[in-house]
């Protein structure tokens, strides 16, 4: 008697129930016209999709709207906002890009409704999405306005003394340091805070994307590819250009994360779907900083992607695939193109089910922009 | 009077004084700082149908709460609420979640406040909460007869065999129905204090427990013996029905819930195992009137007063279960076994020393220890 309500019952015993109860069958019981005791509400609809919805979830997904301006950031702005410092030239003729970062404690809503304590570089999570350009001088100016000691981190070619790591650029509160560099090797790279406990200065919001575009005149053989990644350049402007850094958030602190994403916001990209041109190409610059798990990934639907790992080359390193997996801190480049589907909504994720159905869900939204324009103009 | 008057709103003025003193100057305002609220939250109430899964959840927070997110075997997914909003400290709502749940499957939920806390709940084995409608209620009644009338009124059927035994059997009986009610107690008092940790923790159910139990038994022990005399014959008959009704209302609650929460089937081995499990309270009932010769209604009576509360209870457990009203029907019973227990002993230790025994004979150690044995032995075919 005494564990009657705890006790995990084998599915055998419900085949049980027929003979006791006579002539009445479980199926009976369980389809009885009665109406459910708990209350019914004709506004279900409204209330459990306000974004009104694309009907590619089917129920599942976050209820509700994060409050962007709340926040002090748009994960569709995110997607694009490409931080290009401040530039001069330096005596010997070369470019000089200056960034001013700061570290500061704030609560952010990364579901709707949902807050998390999180730790930014300048109030946002991911950090901004610096831009520079192969053999660019960076210099970051970083002043620590947390409640911890800080870094900043970056993956690329730089001296022991601009690395970011305890005794080298650890920034203690109010505190500040000079981060400089020559921007070597071009890709798709990032930086995070490397002060410890490493693991909790991740996973509580301090990384962001780097990316360093090749600069075509280092590259004579390759420098038509070298200018369509090259910000600025007219090969460039052509291409649809995204950045996507894949995290999550632990937000009861246990070591697993309850919400997952693609620039920290929950199904945002769902929800909103990315609109893209169908005519022009796709890239999408891809970091992972997820903590906890081992791997994160990204799945296309209905499309196949040339993928340039850590982005440091100009040819594909893989071809014709339509997942990728990355550790944490590994990215890379993705390049792909919908000139010969039909328009339509596309999905991408992780193809980690469990990611998905946290929150890393998105769609793109292909359409004919021209024909578009077109038809507003008339 | 006036005096006595002046003596009691003087201190109430006082205490209301201190309290908004304290309230207004909050003295305690570095200690709170940005220490996030508490935050607690309890399924009561779980059901399964065509729409998905229902939950009823009672809040218990230092502030009022908010549920912003709900994910079902770890996705995110749609609900409504309602009432919507905030949920004051032991408010409940209902969360309706559109899940296609799969028959015969565990499924997790987890409920996420504005500060990212998480609330876990875990759903056994999916299966369709059964609705009221006249077949159910039929099939219910069914096995709550089967578990309560059943056994006792083939117990009672001993009636005529104790009769002819002696002084010794009487005794005898009367120490089995010790051992039978103590370990009725044992176990009650056990569903209880499990019941009350899986109620809501404003309810404070253990103490809860504890608290109703003592003033059922005193309240009982006082209307048995408002006449100034001790329980014998068919007012002790009537107790020991009644306390065993109780308990049986708490068993059906039990079988009722389990089977809606699909944490149990009703198999009808196991049905049939409380037949016989219950079946020793039915000697015990009849016990204390063999010396009499009650008419045959006093029989069924009793069957009734010990038996039809198990119907009520599969009824009541399988649509509207709550864990703190089934831990209070516990209670109940629990005080009521101890009275009865209480004048059964004291039955027992007048008969001994009417006969100038030592009460703690060979009889009543065997009687007692014969009891408790046959509860537990047949309580092995219920264990599932």
């Amino acid at each position: 008697m005494q564990s009657w309500f705890k006790y995990p019952v084998t599915r055998r015993f419900l085949l049980g129930v027929g003979a006791l109860l006579g002539g009445t069958s479980a199926v009976r019981l369980a389809f009885g016209k009665a109406p459910p005791p708990y209350p019914q509400d004709d506004t279900h609809a409204a209330q459990s999709n306000p974004a009104g919805g694309h009907g590619t979830h089917n129920g599942m997904t976050t209820v509700g709207e994060v409050n962007n301006a709340r926040n002090g950031f748009d994960p569709h702005e995110i997607l694009t906002d490409w931080d290009r410092g401040t530039v001069s030239r330096l005596p010997d003729g070369g470019i000089l890009r200056e960034f001013e970062i700061t570290a500061e404690d704030k609560e952010i809503e990364i579901a709707p409704g949902l807050l998390f304590p999180a730790w930014t570089y300048n109030g946002r999570v991911p950090g901004p999405t610096l831009r520079v350009t192969e053999g660019d001088r960076v210099r970051i100016r970083f002043r620590n306005l947390g409640s911890h000691t800080h870094s900043m981190h970056f993956h690329g070619i730089h001296s022991a003394r601009m690395d970011g790591v305890p005794g080298a650029g650890n920034v203690p509160p109010g505190g500040m340091f000079v981060y400089e560099f020559d921007a070597f090797p071009f890709g798709c790279h990032l930086y995070h805070c490397h002060s410890i406990p490493l693991k909790r200065h991740i996973h509580k919001g301090l990384y962001g994307a780097f990316i360093i575009d090749p600069d075509p005149d280092r590259h004579p053989e390759q420098a038509d590819t070298a200018r369509s990644r090259l910000l600025g350049s007219l090969e460039n402007a052509r291409w649809q250009e995204f950045v996507l850094v894949m995290n999550g958030f632990d937000t009861n602190f246990d070591d697993e994360n309850e919400v997952y994403a693609v620039n920290s916001i929950a199904h945002a990209y769902s929800k909103r779907p990315i609109a893209v041109d169908r005519a022009r190409p796709i890239r999408l610059y891809l970091v992972n900083v997820t903590e906890f798990d081992p791997i994160n990934s990204l799945h296309l639907h209905a499309n196949f992607f040339d993928y340039y790992d850590h982005g440091t080359t100009l040819s594909p390193t893989q071809r014709t695939i339509d997942t990728i997996m990355q550790c944490q801190g590994q990215r890379g480049i993705l390049e792909m193109t919908y000139k010969d589907h039909e328009p339509g909504v596309y999905m991408f994720h992780a193809h980690q089910s469990e990611f998905a159905e946290l929150g890393w869900m998105s769609l793109f939204n292909v359409r004919d922009v021209a024909l578009q324009q077109q038809a507003s103009g008339e | 009077m006036s005096r006595t008057i002046l003596w009691v709103v003087l201190p109430v003025l006082l205490i209301i004084a201190v309290m908004t003193a304290f309230l207004a100057s909050d003295p305690l305002r570095s200690l709170t700082g940005a220490v996030p609220p508490v935050e607690e939250l309890t399924v009561e109430r779980t059901l399964l149908d065509e729409n998905g899964i229902a939950l009823r959840v009672r809040a218990g927070g230092s502030e009022p709460m908010t549920i912003v997110q709900v994910q079902v075997d770890g996705a995110y997914w749609a609900f409504t609420q309602t009432p919507r909003g905030a949920l004051e400290r032991m408010e409940t709502a209902w969360l309706q979640i559109p899940y296609p749940w799969v028959q015969g499957e565990t499924h997790h939920l987890t409920l996420l406040t504005p500060s990212g806390v998480t609330f876990d709940h875990t759903i056994d084995v999916a299966v369709a909460t059964p609705t009221a409608n006249a077949d159910t209620l039929r099939t219910f009644g069914m096995v709550g007869l089967l578990v309560g009338i059943v056994p006792v009124t083939l117990g009672m059927l001993f009636y005529p065999a104790l009769r002819s035994g002696g002084t010794r059997t009487f005794q005898f009986v009367l120490a089995l129905t010790v051992g039978l009610l103590a370990y009725l107690l044992i176990d009650t008092f056990g569903e209880a204090l499990e019941l009350a940790v899986e109620a809501a923790p404003g309810f404070q159910g253990s103490t809860l427990v504890w608290l109703v139990a003592a003033l059922t038994f005193a309240v009982l022990m006082a209307v048995g013996r408002r006449k100034g005399r001790a329980l014998a014959g068919v007012s002790l008959a009537t107790s020991i029905a009644l306390g065993i009704g109780l308990h049986n209302l708490g068993e059906g609650l039990a079988i009722g819930s389990a089977y809606a929460t699909g944490s149990v089937a009703l198999g009808s081995y196991l049905v049939l195992g409380f037949t016989l499990h219950n079946l020793t309270e039915g000697i015990g009932i009849v016990a204390p009137m063999v010396k009499q010769r009650p008419s045959l209604w006093v029989f069924a009576a009793l069957a009734a007063l010990a038996g039809l509360p198990a119907v009520a209870g599969v009824w009541i457990g399988s649509y509207a279960f709550s864990p703190h009203w089934a831990a209070l029907a516990f209670a109940v019973g629990a005080g009521a076994i101890l009275q009865v227990i209480i004048e059964v002993g004291a039955l027992l230790a007048r008969n001994a020393r009417d006969e100038e025994r030592l009460w703690l004979s060979g009889t009543a150690l065997s009687g007692i220890g014969a009891g408790a044995a046959a509860m537990y032995a047949t309580a092995l075919l219920v264990q599932i």
